[in-house]
């Protein structure tokens, strides 16, 4: 047996052995500095989402040393595998992680929610978006993130502001989204709020398309004869950039493309791929007000750490894996302690009101949701997304409707 | 029991009480982590072993176990949480969907002769069936997932497979315990004699009167059953369920890669392999971390190589060459 | 739903289960002939498309055209392959050979994900947003070219295997293995081709794919599975099988995506799947054995 622990970690095995479950508190409450551990998919399935955090998370250590926080990151992949999540959990919280951030993916969140709730160290989460998250009961865990349910119902509001902003009406909507957890809870939030929030345009169809579609054409084609005026989408990365493909090809051109809050329109891959086609999509979700003080900071930073990205900022992946470290590095400072139920306690009184996302102060429910997080509008335009809505952050004008595919260049 | 003894020379017989003995007090002498992966690596022989069953004794390649895993656990936890159906009810379930679901593999594969290559991807095509069709159920989440409710109250009600890490551990100690009990049990009794002749040649079998389509049924059932019941376990040790995980290809992959490295149709292959491969794992990602080498992809890559090392270095896997060296040889029934 | 609704999603089922098609062709002469099931088939797939991708970067090379200089690099890649870490593997069950290949999957996707990084990959053509009209009906250039471009590859190859002493040897290796080394065929030299020659047309499907779409490292095992299921459709071995169970998937899951929901699309190609494999083992075009 002695050998083959010592095969697996001879060092965690002599911390561990005769102190077995015995939370090592006491040192830690000596300790001036409070090391995080990032959990994110850098690999495997979930990478490019997993990376794009990565590079929030790089960029944040000097904001917050620069605002005076004593936090200590360590980055670690969890290979996008609830398995490995679990057992780096573990390994994190063993090295002497005072709090754990991640973890992008809602399963990979909830294996890591269960390891730290045994042994009552925070988990502040970046980004997850299943609601069931902070319906479990877990104590030591709080999102900074918005439900399905949050995002829908600021994205559906949103798109009535800017139609109005842009003095256009809709009158027929279809909704396209990807079949995966994300676009799943999305679609389940769409079919519950819509009919409540008395939108003034008719949803006509909902279509959900396979993740691992290889391309998009067939749906495209669906949605052409269907011909609404406004299309919803909730895609991924990858399919993004499919989509408009087909599109453009087919020549579809609804009045507007808005996203009730997904990735993929965002992201530089989608500029890069489809260049000008990228142009006047819009998605209402939670973005980084290129106005505050603290999103320059983050931004100066990202410049230095991620010096190839075309963007001052991932403005959704880096801004609230930025905010999750923010939260856990703030209420360190407060609590004075490493200890896991003080630390949690401090978390849950977190009242931040400066900070990077739009919206209200960061603050947490008796759940541990942040019901502060708002939406903004933002468009490409001139291939950069821009904050079209609400006025006091935005950057430009919404346009609409959407002008042609056609002499884009 | 006694067959699994019998089976073992004077010098086995030591070394599995040794490691009985460690597996057992290993909750007293390791931390978290280490028990957090020898509970991975447990399951993954338990799982292994069901497969096992399968493919080592009667010769089927399943390359599509994680339906059984997943009808299992979904089985259990809808059971559990839409109608309060404690979980050792729903595994009954899990384990009558489990063999339904075999049966229809089964029907389809023996009746019309699917062999070979084609029975494996029969068997890939209803695992992927399945995940889709989940994807597709809004009933039990859709593909937005299924959860278990995971009240602090509930963390102690034993009996309702509500417990922490150290339960579960020696829950998937008992599991790959039993697993490995009722192999050599098979194994030495007259249906495993059948088993081993189909393996070898089912023509041959048949004409000495075994009743070739039966016996793989029975195979098939038993591993079903197995697979379905480890389902029981992943639903309420991760109290949350995606199609898209559970009855994933890889899924299915990681299922059989211990088994194969470890040893196909040998009662220890599947236990060394996952406790070969599944600290391997994570001393990669040590090894590499120390050498500041762990960009996203480098461990996997490296693991990759490693697989394809271990399986042209040893045909028939580690335990027969390992049994050999160490003088711990099975007896052949 | 209009009728030119359906004659478009016709049309583009068939032109993208061309492309597919020959990828799955690919397989099919692999276990064809070597009996061994190239499990890392959809990673050869992608290892291609980033191929095609390098080469558009250096020297602006179209991806169709690409196809050529790429399908050949592949067959000595398959080649050497085959001589080296597969040969040894062909008498072995076939549960060793799949975590051979398994272990050669993982390998080329994270290979893949270190070099390239996990953001999608992509090529600017002059005609990637173009396509052609008739009447109401919309065709998408890239796709024509795809489509016509897999059916010369699939021609060539089908002349190799007809006209060419080394094809016929291979199919005799095919028909009858033991019979191929007693009139003195290096069986293991005809192996290491065709294992070359199936990688050869994953290569130019692949090339072929990065016209019409985009890549990342992960694509790779649902272009597997998608490869397999083809083969077993139009039957393993069956070079027109191969080429019409890619149109016949396509078909059906442009039809089950309008008629239906896109989202189950692939249970279509499963049930088909199963139903062949059901009535009629050998595949659609596969001829049954002895």
């Amino acid at each position: 047996m002695a050998h083959r622990t010592g095969l697996i970690d001879r060092r965690s095995v002599l911390a561990g052995a005769g102190a077995a479950f015995a939370s090592p508190a006491i040192v830690r409450a000596q300790e001036k500095t409070l090391k995080i551990a990032i959990l994110l998919p850098r690999s495997g399935f979930f990478a490019q989402a997993g990376q794009s955090c990565h590079r929030g998370a790089l960029a944040s250590a000097k904001v917050l040393a620069d605002l005076g926080y004593n936090v200590e990151l360590t980055h670690v992949d969890t290979e996008s595998n609830g398995d490995v999540a679990r057992t780096q959990a573990e390994k994190a919280i063993n090295d002497g992680a005072g709090a754990i951030v991640g973890a992008f993916e809602s399963g990979h969140t909830l294996a890591i929610a269960q390891v730290c709730e045994q042994r009552k160290v925070p988990l502040v989460i970046n980004v997850a978006a299943a609601p069931q998250i902070t319906q479990q009961g877990y104590q030591y865990l709080v999102r900074n993130f918005p439900t399905g349910g949050m995002l829908v119902t600021n994205g559906l509001k949103l798109v009535n502001d800017v139609a109005r902003a842009a003095n256009v009406e809709f009158k027929t909507a279809a909704f396209l989204h990807a079949n995966d957890t994300f676009g799943t809870a999305q679609r389940a939030a769409m079919d519950a709020i819509f009919p409540k929030l008395g939108m003034p345009f008719q949803l006509i169809e909902s279509i959900a398309y396979d993740p691992k579609a290889q391309d998009l054409s067939v749906e495209v084609t669906k949605l052409r004869s269907i011909n609404p005026d406004l299309l919803l989408i909730v895609t991924r990365a990858g399919d993004a950039i499919k989509l408009t493909r087909d599109m453009v090809r087919q020549k579809f051109e609804p009045k507007a493309i808005m996203s009730p809050g997904s990735p993929g329109l965002y992201d530089e891959e989608f500029f890069q791929a489809v260049g000008p086609y990228a142009d006047y999509f819009i998605y209402n979700l939670p973005w980084a007000n290129p106005k505050a003080q603290m999103t320059r900071a983050l931004e100066a930073s990202f410049k230095a750490t991620s010096p190839k990205n075309r963007f001052d900022l991932d403005s959704f992946n880096a801004g609230f894996t930025f905010e999750a470290l923010l939260v856990a590095a703030d209420a360190f400072k407060r609590a004075g302690t490493t200890d896991g139920p003080t630390l949690m306690k401090a978390i849950k009184a977190t009242n931040i009101a400066d900070h990077v996302m739009i919206g209200g102060p960061i603050a947490f429910t008796d759940r541990g949701d942040n019901v502060n997080i708002a939406s903004a509008s933002v468009e490409n335009l001139k291939q950069t997304p821009t904050v079209v809505f609400p006025a006091d952050a935005a950057a430009a004008k919404p346009v609409l409707p959407m002008p042609s595919w056609q002499g884009r260049t | 029991m006694s067959d699994l003894l019998a089976a073992l020379p004077a010098r086995g017989k030591i070394a599995l009480a040794l490691v009985v003995a460690a597996l057992v007090s290993a909750p007293l002498l390791v931390d978290r982590y280490v028990l957090s992966i020898l509970l991975l690596a447990l399951f993954g022989a338990y799982l292994g072993q069901a497969w096992n069953i399968l493919m080592g004794f009667c010769g089927l390649l399943s390359l599509g176990h994680a339906l059984y895993l997943g009808l299992g656990a979904y089985a259990s936890a809808a059971l559990y949480v839409k109608f309060g159906i404690g979980p050792w009810a729903g595994a009954f379930a899990a384990i009558a969907l489990g063999v339904a679901a075999a049966a229809a593999i089964g029907w389809l594969g023996f009746r019309f002769r699917i062999e070979g290559v084609y029975f494996s991807l029969l068997t890939i095509a209803f695992a992927e069936f399945a995940r889709i069709g989940f994807d597709n159920l809004p009933w039990l989440g859709g593909a937005a997932g299924f959860f278990l409710p995971v009240r602090a109250e509930e963390a102690g009600h034993w009996h309702n497979l509500r417990g922490g890490p150290i339960f579960f551990y020696y829950l998937a100690l008992a599991m790959a315990a039993g697993a490995l009990v009722l192999s050599t049990t098979l194994r030495a009794s007259k249906l495993g004699h059948a088993f081993l002749a189909i393996r070898e040649d089912a023509q041959a079998a048949r004409a000495l009167g075994v009743n070739v389509t039966r016996v793989r049924f029975v195979a098939l059932f038993i591993s079903a059953a197995m697979t379905a019941l480890g389902g029981v376990f992943i639903a309420f040790w991760t109290n949350n369920l995606f199609p898209a995980q559970i009855f994933d290809m890889s899924r299915s992959i990681d299922i059989i890669l211990a088994p194969i490295i470890g040893g196909v149709g040998t009662l220890f292959g599947p236990i060394v392999g996952a406790f070969l491969l599944v600290p391997l794992g994570e001393a990669l990602t040590e090894a590499l971390r120390e050498f500041g080498l762990n960009a996203p992809g480098a461990k996997a890559l490296v693991y990759g190589f490693l697989l394809m090392g271990i399986i042209t270095a040893t045909p028939s896997g580690l335990w027969p060459w390992l049994a050999r060296k160490l003088g711990l040889m099975e007896k052949q029934p | 739903m209009s009728f030119s609704l359906y004659v478009e999603v016709l049309i583009q089922g068939v032109l993208t289960g061309l492309v597919y098609g020959l990828m799955a062709l690919g397989l099919s002469v692999i276990f064809g002939v070597v009996r061994v099931v190239n499990f890392a088939h959809g990673e050869f797939a992608v290892l291609a498309m980033y191929a095609a991708f390098i080469l558009f970067g250096l020297f602006h090379l179209d991806p169709i055209v690409a196809s050529l200089p790429i399908a050949a690099a592949f067959f000595v890649v398959g080649y050497m392959l085959q001589r080296t870490v597969v040969q040894p593997f062909v008498t072995r069950p076939q549960h060793e050979q799949f975590i051979l290949l398994v272990g050669l999957s993982i390998v080329i996707v994270n290979a893949l994900l270190l070099t390239f990084g996990p953001e999608s990959k992509h090529t600017d053509l002059s005609y990637s947003f173009d396509s052609y009209s008739l009447g109401a009906v919309l065709v998408d250039k890239a796709r024509v070219y795809g489509a016509a471009a897999a059916l010369v590859v699939t021609t060539a190859l089908f002349a190799f295997f007809r006209y060419t002493l080394t094809g016929a040897a291979i199919r005799a290796a095919a028909d009858n293995l033991t019979g191929a080394a007693v009139v003195g065929l290096d069986v293991k030299r005809l192996y290491a081709i065709s294992f070359g020659v199936g990688l050869a047309c994953v290569g130019a499907a692949g090339s072929i794919m990065m016209a019409l779409t985009d890549m990342t490292p992960m694509l790779g095992p649902s272009l597997t599975l998608l490869a397999f299921t083809i083969v077993i459709v139009g039957g393993l071995g069956s070079m027109a099988g191969a080429l019409f169970g890619g149109m016949l998937i396509g078909v059906a899951e442009a039809l089950a995506s309008v008629i239906a929901s896109p989202s189950i699309k692939s249970m279509v190609s499963f049930s088909l799947l199963v139903l062949v494999l059901a009535l009629r083992p050998q595949g659609l075009f596969g001829k049954a054995e002895a």
